[in-house]
């Protein structure tokens, strides 16, 4: 089972229509794969028309299993674990989720320590049903965000063509490399492109083709994928031949390569 | 992801067709969610839809479905796929080339899932087809007020492919979204409280058979004739050989065929079970309107005749079916020594099995058959009436005529016992092997008794008495067959040294095959003092007592 987490610090950055299309994308080249929408928002379950339903982050507690939430989507293949808007207290609950007593003597909460993992042992049943897991994240920098960069092989990580988003992608790669033992793969690309503007047309161009944890594929900013919303679907399914659905496509093609 | 729930035929009823019922359970679903039809050419929808051709395979004696397991062969775009369905598990292994009007054998599927699930079931029998049904499905989603999938409805119209094809009632499924089982359990309710609608007790092939007048399971080996306790003995005799014939009829075509071993297996168990049946009542059939002395003996000595006709092709394969096992146990030699053993065995099965066809295919064979069945449908249905019956009971011929099933039964599983037992305590660890072999034929003897005679005992005695017996019978045949194996492949040595086929190597081998069969003789001898003690001591005969007291003896 492979894990993919969309993450970035900040919000409105392209994160949740990336995992539903690639998510999307997974399934359709035939694995099985669950979409966990982290995100209290729950923009990934309304794409999919799925309610945000579970109450009480029962879930996190570990007190309700993962099994019961899933929902299927429309599609073959795609799974969907809705968002919950207990979702905004996270932190709390998986600080309360790691071991009672190694909390009480204050190691649970050191770096990378128990609550930092507990999403990790969260996953680790779908192993036997999924091949695939996105993990679309809520922008923070917080005990959620930790747990997700321990328990992704991957964090897609999308970029706006600005300076100062750089820099997030560089303290983001310095956070990771301090893990001890697993350390994901960063894999960043360039969201919300326009073309129109020079700034972004020369930082994408140039960072591509400089830095090897930035992909060659960048997703133009396009109003049909903010028609997702409407449409409630993702746009590689109600706008398969648009320039939107085949820049995802190439995004796709080109993090399986990587990982190979 | 989609478990499937219960499915439902829609029938109809009043006047009204399948097609009026599914419109009916359409327009009430309609008034719950968004039905809406499913195109498989849209990305990323399902393909539930459009049209199959599915091949239900099982083996001639329906060894799959009598193990509660259903193998079809769907053809796809590229080859197709077998899938076999065992409770609510479904396992596919997708197929090249296979032609599913087409008898095959274990070694004729590729490797995979299926083909290794199936393989101790279905060995050494071969795959048929049993029947062939095309479908032309439509499937539908039915969507809450988000319009989100939340379950499906699949229409499908069966029918049996053919100059004029039989349309069978459509069948509908409801499948379930996973986390939407409330709605998928509702969508059910709504399709099965539909008028016209009833739920599909069994599969479409089963169905499909029905329509073409057979029925699954139709053929067994097994006895179950359709006797009773108080039928009069020369109807339940003719009842029991009557099903022994019908049971050698319906392997003959096989047998020519030579789709499988099996084929020739049963028609010789026929075969050998109505000579028992002779020797054991075979007077109850002598008497007024009945056989005579003479045509009885007449019809033993013929069936002697197709028995023996049956031996030398069975005994091959018996050789044969083993062969991979008993070159794999090889400590000394290789596997490869004895192939040419192999080809000098299959020379031999191709020449004796011409012989058995010429044979099966004769005047003499097909006369026979004809007469006895003429004769046993004779007596089967003969009216009888008590007085004429008990007048006949004079003479030693026609002495059981007057009796009743129940007591010839108890009578000759009787005396069948007692013969056992008679010669199994006189067995010492220094008897002759003949006098086992005597005792196995005995031994056979009753157990086809019990086996004729099983519907009138209680299962629950019969049970534990044929499982004693079984196990004796088990030591004793495996005494006896490696006896005679050993014989046979010295035989074969001495033909293949005389043909000039036979390399140094390979005697070796053979040499050493005979050495394993040796000493799983002395093995079976060894056992055999324990399994007579287990069936036959104080507690056996009390069984043996128990079972026929419940009879009319």
């Amino acid at each position: 089972m492979r894990i993919y987490a969309t993450y970035n610090i900040k919000g409105g950055v392209g994160k949740t229509t990336a995992a539903v299309n690639l998510a999307y994308l997974a399934a359709e080249s035939g694995l099985r794969t669950v979409l966990w929408d982290l995100d209290p928002q729950g923009a990934a379950s309304f794409m999919f028309r799925v309610k945000p339903k579970v109450k009480g982050g029962a879930l996190i507690r570990g007190t309700r299993p993962l099994d019961e939430a899933i929902k299927g989507t429309d599609f073959d293949n795609l799974d969907l674990i809705p968002a919950d808007f207990t979702y905004r207290n996270m932190d709390l609950l998986l600080g309360s989720a790691g071991d009672a007593s190694a909390a009480k003597h204050g190691s649970g909460d050191a770096p990378g320590g128990k609550p930092a993992r507990k999403l990790s042992k969260l996953l680790a049943p779908l192993a036997a049903e999924y091949d695939t897991v996105f993990l679309d994240c809520p922008p923070s920098v917080s005990l959620v965000s930790e747990n997700v960069l321990h328990a992704a092989d991957v964090v897609v990580v999308p970029l706006i063509p600005t300076t100062l988003s750089v820099r997030t992608l560089d303290q983001l790669s310095g956070f990771v490399d301090e893990f001890n033992g697993h350390r994901p793969e960063l894999f960043a690309f360039f969201s919300m492109v326009d073309r129109r503007k020079k700034l972004h047309r020369e930082i994408a161009e140039q960072l591509s083709a400089e830095r090897s944890d930035v992909a060659a594929t960048a997703i133009p900013a396009l109003s049909v994928i903010e028609t997702m919303s409407v449409e409630r679907a993702p746009v590689t399914v109600f706008a398969p031949n648009s320039a939107a659905a085949k820049a995802y496509r190439a995004l796709w093609a080109e993090i399986q390569a990587d990982g190979e | 992801m989609t478990p499937g729930l219960a499915g439902f035929i829609a029938s109809g009823d009043d006047g009204q067709t399948g097609d009026d019922a599914v419109a009916g359970v359409l327009a009430s679903l309609a008034a719950e969610f968004t039905v809406r039809p499913e195109h498989g050419s849209r990305p990323g929808s399902r393909t539930d839809g459009g049209t199959r051709r599915l091949t239900w395979l099982d083996t001639f004696d329906w060894r799959l479905y009598r193990a509660g397991l259903s193998l079809e062969f769907a053809t796809a775009r590229r080859g197709g796929e077998l899938r076999l369905t065992a409770g609510d598990v479904v396992t596919a292994q997708p197929v090249t080339g296979f032609q599913p009007s087409r008898p095959h054998l274990l070694g004729d599927l590729p490797d995979g899932p299926v083909a290794d699930r199936i393989a101790g079931l279905v060995a050494p029998r071969a795959l048929l087809p049993m029947v062939t049904v095309t479908t032309v499905a439509t499937a539908y989603r039915l969507l809450n007020s988000d319009d989100k999938t939340v379950a499906r409805l699949v229409v499908e119209h069966p029918s049996v492919p053919g100059a004029e094809p039989r349309p069978l009632p459509p069948r509908l499924a409801v499948t379930e979204v996973r986390g939407y089982q409330t709605e998928a359990r509702r969508a059910s309710r709504l399709v099965g409280s539909g008028p016209g609608i009833a739920p599909a007790t069994e599969p479409v092939f089963a169905a499909a058979l029905r329509a073409g007048g057979h029925s699954p399971a139709g053929y067994s080996n097994k006895i179950d004739a359709a006797i009773t306790d108080t039928m009069p003995a020369p109807r339940a005799a003719a009842t029991i050989l009557l099903r022994l014939l019908d049971t050698v009829d319906a392997n003959v075509t096989g047998v020519f065929a030579d789709t499988d071993t099996e084929f020739l297996h049963d028609l010789r168990v026929s075969v050998r079970r109505t000579r028992s049946a002779l020797k054991l009542f075979g007077d109850a059939l002598t008497g007024r309107k009945g056989l005579t002395a003479d045509e009885l003996a007449f019809f033993a000595a013929e069936f002697k005749w197709v028995g023996d006709m049956t031996t030398p092709t069975r005994d091959l394969d018996v050789h044969l079916l083993d062969f991979e096992l008993t070159a794999a146990t090889l400590a000394a030699a290789k596997p490869d020594d004895l192939e040419p053993f192999r080809v000098f065995l299959e020379q031999r099965r191709r020449r004796e099995f011409r012989a058995l066809t010429r044979g099966l295919r004769s005047q003499r064979f097909t006369t026979l058959t004809r007469d006895w069945r003429t004769r046993l449908t004779a007596l089967q249905q003969a009216p009888v009436n008590g007085k004429t019956a008990a007048t006949v009971r004079s003479g030693s011929s026609g002495k059981a005529a007057g009796e009743t099933a129940g007591s010839l039964a108890a009578e000759r599983t009787r005396a069948a016992f007692e013969k056992v037992v008679k010669r199994g305590v006189a067995i010492t660890p220094d008897s002759p092997a003949e006098s086992l072999h005597d005792l196995r034929k005995r031994a056979k003897e009753l157990r086809y008794a019990l086996e004729f005679f099983a519907p009138l005992y209680d299962p629950a005695v019969s049970g534990k008495v044929v499982g004693d017996l079984k196990r004796l019978q088990d030591v004793l045949g495996e005494f006896q067959d490696t006896e005679v194996q050993i014989g046979e492949i010295r035989a074969l040595a001495a033909a293949m040294l005389a043909a000039g086929e036979a390399p140094a190597v390979t005697l070796l081998a053979m040499g050493e095959v005979t050495a394993g069969l040796a000493a799983r003789q002395r093995a079976a001898r060894a056992g055999f003092e324990r399994r007579f003690s287990a069936f036959a001591d104080i507690d056996g005969q009390r069984r043996m007592a128990l079972l026929l007291r419940g009879t009319a003896g």
